[in-house]
């Protein structure tokens, strides 16, 4: 194919180089830009007329001057995918970066992916037990479902990722999975957690890790989870794996987009993000999920950083309506020293009614769910009124359920980094708290399964004394 | 290939993602066009000297200058006709089945494919015959489309008045000529309308007839009217889209159009599984035989969900002109004015509020107006319900999609991230919501349901406004500082939430609730009440009241096929241990 070639740059700005020129270039094309010493940078044309191409550099403008030379390759990005690719560590714009060979490709797909259609979708049922009651029992994951951790700076949501990204299996299956990191604009230390776990546990082997670093140039995140989902595409569609996608931190990928939308002097939509950002975001988000005669799948865990802890800011905003659900991580749950620090009630799967109960995971959990959420609420509500009228001139019935929210908290949320529960284990538990409270304030949940599962009926009457002995 | 007319084939000059400008092309506001090799779908949304910008339909990756773009010179428009029922289409009109197979799992570039298959045979049934006079808009004959869909077949409301010179019975396909009119013009299943211009009709009629829903909270206290308009705001996570699936589902609208506009690709397929295994307590006959569905989500391209809104409420139109109820369901009209001012934004036009162009509100305004319950040109009455959801940022309501819509439409429905949190379904505030139609819907309800219905409504709204003035004073001292009276009132009140108002969108029978089992349950609660007020005066305390045995069945009745005997139970000994024989 014929190359382009000019130097004709006349203008740089921010991330952002206008290229003059006198051939038509397609429009999303890839770019390489030699520098008078010889490096190189790649990018990507963002606009192009016949007048006045722009291209927006992944490896940052420092040192591009007006006598570099910019050659349009004809091409649009894309992504070496090949089996090998499990098990490498690969840059952020997908090059490896493990001293490993090269990766010969079997295929070379673009990393925009094209929109699922929705009619060629499956539903996504299957039950992921990730062994963590929180999640498991109030927040279920579903195969190929997106659901994000919504976290703040400082609390331990990458050991939670970690802790699903180990524990996570769908009951009764020996499928063949895959993790596939993606990590943007974290701190070399986080990486090296990740990695350090990944190797430990073996766990290196079934995956595929794209690195882009606090330091590695911010454009690049860009490309970053779309390089992450082409592989997860490759793998799930091609070679039948069931892919677990991590994406850390989407926070920072979001100020890359701010970034390049500033350059290109756009109107803001809200706090300066641009106002395709919800466009943008689900071009990622959306490539989760299952397709009809597919054996492969994609579910995604994105995590972010939600700034000033405020689930209103439009990364979160945004994000939480795209995704099919949340799992919301509290700073106060954190300082108390509860790990993993979930806040359920902002926390929501919108995929686990059609996940759970009979033949999924029990036949009470739904009911159970709904019970457990009232009373918990009704709980914590009761703590802002002890916190004026103190706890004396709380009735009975409050009081009982003032302590379901502090043992919910301390015994069903809290447990250990490597305690991998399972979903039994999970709703007895929370069966357990709920024969705290009175037998008649159990509304949510039909009659047959209280006498199935309550302890009261199940272990007969001498331990629902030593419970109401405990509770009172 | 055809050779096109001078100047309808032009160049392009830039490409900016969704945007593309042309030169040298002859085009009006509106125009269809055909963008560089792929033929791909575009509209003309501005003209700046010569130089026109077309918003592409689909992913412009690729596309250089001085590729050939040809105006089809056609505005965007619907297929009409037998085969909309049970399709699931695209932004513009594309069915997706046909995509899929075309093209695989995933949505290729370039594709054409017709609205309405070209194959399939429909059984027409005419019901003029020659030599009668049909005016625009009349009905010529009809087609069983689906086992609930009589399909009528209309003379297009863009044709001039004639008489029938010939008409033909039998099995045909949309394209077949089903009847000639005296000046030549040939008739067939199908025809082709704008989407961006209202199909006409007579006049505009009150609406006097409640679309009843199957949800208490929207039925007892917010109803719509048929050919209202309804907004459904609400944070994430707060049950929109469950609202909207429910309202699909148990309207009871002869047709259901769901727009999906910008969300989630698996709220769709949902859709596609559920529907045709769920039935019609109306027709007994699986849902999807009542369903058009317009499916545009969130990752499709952007200037197919800023038309796919147009795309449905024309649909539904042309049904309301055979004479049906028919109820749309946007979701979420918030994508739809996003996608609006993305478009606007690469257009260079000055922003309005928080970037949206200047003209949100006079197009949100516009696409609600298509509501309306209306005299059609055949004479018939049909309407158009459109209930929108809007999905404000950061759950603020004062932002202008919520604003600019709550301008126009006569119901709202607040939906309450808090009420959510505590597993409060359908998380409806029901102080903050209103419905404008009370008023004209009360002498349907009084005579079609009972003449007490409307005095009991105002009762049990009442009790829920008591509630948050006493829980106010609650919150600052603690229960027990109020008189026993009063926190009886609490408890009535507490009956009212989460017996009446709590609704199980996931449970077989709670999903649907009948007028009739709505206004027995409200009776059932009044007289609860009642009860419960004489034993307070008869001595008993309000624990021992509140505590009654028969109220944890009297809960349970609402998950009953069967309710009535339950109830009658119930009630009967709630009211034994109240006030014994």
């Amino acid at each position: 194919m014929k190359m382009k070639e000019y130097k004709t740059i006349t203008q740089v700005a921010g991330p952002l180089v206008f290229v003059e020129k006198t051939e038509p270039v397609a429009y999303g094309e890839l770019v390489t830009i030699t520098l008078p010493d010889g490096s190189t940078r790649r990018g990507q044309v963002l606009d192009t007329s016949r007048d006045v191409v722009v291209v927006q550099v992944f490896e940052g403008t420092r040192g591009i001057d007006t006598s570099s030379t910019v050659r349009f390759t004809g091409d649009i990005v894309k992504l070496n995918c090949a089996q090998d690719m499990l098990g490498r560590i690969l840059s952020g714009s997908g090059e490896p970066i493990d001293g490993g060979p090269k990766i010969v490709p079997e295929e070379r797909r673009p990393i925009v992916g094209a929109a699922i259609n929705p009619y060629a979708r499956q539903y996504p049922r299957e039950f992921i037990q990730t062994g963590i009651s929180a999640i498991d029992g109030m927040n279920t994951l579903v195969r190929g479902q997106k659901l994000p951790i919504f976290s703040g700076s400082g609390l331990p949501h990458n050991d939670i990722a970690l802790q699903v990204a180990r524990q996570a299996k769908v009951l009764g299956e020996e499928e063949e999975f895959a993790v596939i990191f993606a990590a943007m604009g974290i701190t070399y230390e986080e990486a090296y957690q990740f990695m350090k776990e990944f190797e430990r546990t073996g766990a290196l082997e079934r995956a595929v890790v794209f690195l882009n670093l606090a330091n590695d140039p911010a454009i690049e995140r860009l490309l970053t989870p779309r390089m992450a989902l082409t592989a997860a595409e490759f793998l799930a569609y091609e070679y039948d794996l069931h892919i677990l996608v991590i994406l850390t931190d989407m926070t920072n990928y979001c100020e890359a987009l701010r970034e390049i939308s500033a350059a290109r002097e756009e109107v803001p939509g809200r706090r300066g993000y641009p106002g395709y950002m919800y466009t943008d975001l689900a071009t990622i988000y959306e490539r989760a999920g299952r397709i009809r005669g597919r054996k492969g799948t994609i579910t995604q865990m994105p995590i972010l950083t939600m700034p000033g802890d405020d689930i209103t800011h439009p990364i979160p905003d945004l994000t939480g309506y795209i995704t099919e659900g949340q799992i919301v991580l509290s700073r106060e749950l954190h300082a108390k020293g509860i790990y993993p620090p979930i806040n359920v009630l902002p926390s929501l799967s919108r995929l686990m009614k059609e996940g759970i109960g009979e033949g999924y995971t029990r036949e009470d959990h739904p009911q159970w769910n709904d019970q457990m959420y009232a009373a918990y609420a009704e709980g914590v509500d009761l703590r802002g009124l002890v916190a004026i009228v103190g706890e004396e001139a709380l009735s009975e019935r409050d009081r009982l359920f003032l302590k379901f929210a502090d043992e919910f908290e301390r015994r069903f949320v809290q447990q250990g980094r490597y305690e991998d529960r399972d979903i039994e284990y999970t709703l007895d538990l929370g069966w357990e708290l709920l024969a705290m409270l009175p037998e008649r304030e159990l509304t949510k949940v039909e009659r047959k399964f209280i006498e199935r599962y309550h302890p009261k009926y199940r272990k007969g009457e001498a331990k629902a004394e030593e419970a109401a002995e405990e509770a009172s | 290939m055809e050779v096109k007319e001078a100047g309808y084939v032009g160049e392009i000059y830039r490409i900016s993602g969704p945007l593309v400008v042309a030169e040298g092309l002859k085009a009006r506001m509106y125009d269809l066009c055909k963008v560089g090799e792929e033929g791909l779908m575009g509209e003309v949304v501005g003209l700046v000297g010569e130089k026109v910008l077309i918003q592409v339909y689909e992913d412009t990756q690729g596309i250089k200058p001085g590729d050939r773009v040809e105006n089809t010179g056609m505005p965007l428009s619907v297929e009409l006709g037998p085969g909309l029922i049970r399709n699931i289409y695209d932004g513009v009109q594309r069915p997706l089945p046909v995509l899929k197979d075309v093209s695989g799992d995933f949505i290729g570039r370039g594709i054409e494919a017709p609205g309405l298959d070209r194959k399939a045979k429909w059984e027409f049934k005419p019901i003029v015959k020659k030599g009668d006079k049909v005016k625009p808009g009349e009905i010529i004959g009809t087609v069983q489309e689906t086992d609930v869909v009589e399909h009528k077949i209309l003379v297009p409301p863009n044709v001039r008045e004639g008489v029938i010179a010939e008409i033909y019975e039998g099995s045909f396909t949309v394209e077949d000529t089903i009847a000639v009119l005296d000046d030549g013009t040939e008739l067939k299943l199908y025809h082709k309308w704008p989407v961006r211009i209202p199909r006409p009709y007579v006049e505009k009629l009150p609406p006097v007839v409640p679309l009843i829903t199957g949800q208490r909270i929207l039925d007892t206290f917010f109803p719509v009217a048929k050919g209202g308009t309804a907004a459904i705001p609400g944070p994430f996570g707060s049950g929109k889209t469950v609202t909207q699936h429910q309202l699909a589902k148990w309207s009871d609208a002869h047709i259901v159009v769901y727009i999906g506009c910008g969300e989630r690709g698996n709220e769709m397929t949902e859709v596609l599984e559920e529907f045709p295994e769920l039935e019609d307590p109306r027709t007994g006959k699986p849902l999807m035989e009542r369903t058009v569905l317009v499916a545009n989500t969130s990752n499709m391209p952007v200037a197919a969900r800023e038309a796919s809104v147009y795309t449905g409420i024309t649909i539904a139109e042309y049904f309301r002109d055979m004479g049906y109820d028919v109820a749309i369901q946007a979701d979420s009209t918030s994508r739809w004015a996003e996608a609006m001012r993305e478009i606007s934004g690469r257009l260079e036009e000055m922003p309005g509020e928080e970037g949206y162009p200047a003209y949100l509100a006079s197009r949100l305004a516009e696409f609600y107006e298509r509501a309306g319950r209306v005299k059609t040109l055949a004479g018939n009455v049909g309407s158009v319900t459109i209930v929108g959801a809007v999905s404000p940022p950061g759950g603020d309501f004062s932002e202008p999609v919520t604003q600019n819509t709550l301008r126009i439409v006569k119901v709202f429905w607040a939906l309450d991230a808090k009420l959510a949190a505590r597993r409060h379904f359908p998380a409806i505030n029901w102080l903050q919501s209103y419905s404008l139609y009370v008023d004209t819907l009360k002498d349907w309800f009084a005579e079609n349901v009972s003449e007490e219905w409307n005095e009991l409504r105002r009762w049990a709204m009442e009790v829920l406004q008591e509630e948050a003035n006493l829980q106010e004073i609650v919150q600052l001292v603690g229960s027990d500082a109020l008189p026993e009276s009063q926190r009886l009132l609490l408890e009535v009140a507490r009956i009212i939430r989460e017996v009446y108002l709590v609704q199980y969108a996931y449970h077989p029978v709670d999903t649907y609730c009948s007028v009739e089992k709505q206004y027995d349950m409200l009776k059932a609660i009044k007289q609860i009440n009642d009860w419960f007020f004489k034993a307070l005066e008869a001595g008993k305390t309000v624990d021992e009241i509140a505590g009654v045995e028969g109220l944890e069945e009297f809960a349970r009745t609402k998950l009953e096929e069967d309710y009535k005997p339950a109830l009658e139970a119930a009630l009967e000994k709630i009211r034994k241990n109240l006030l014994g024989e």
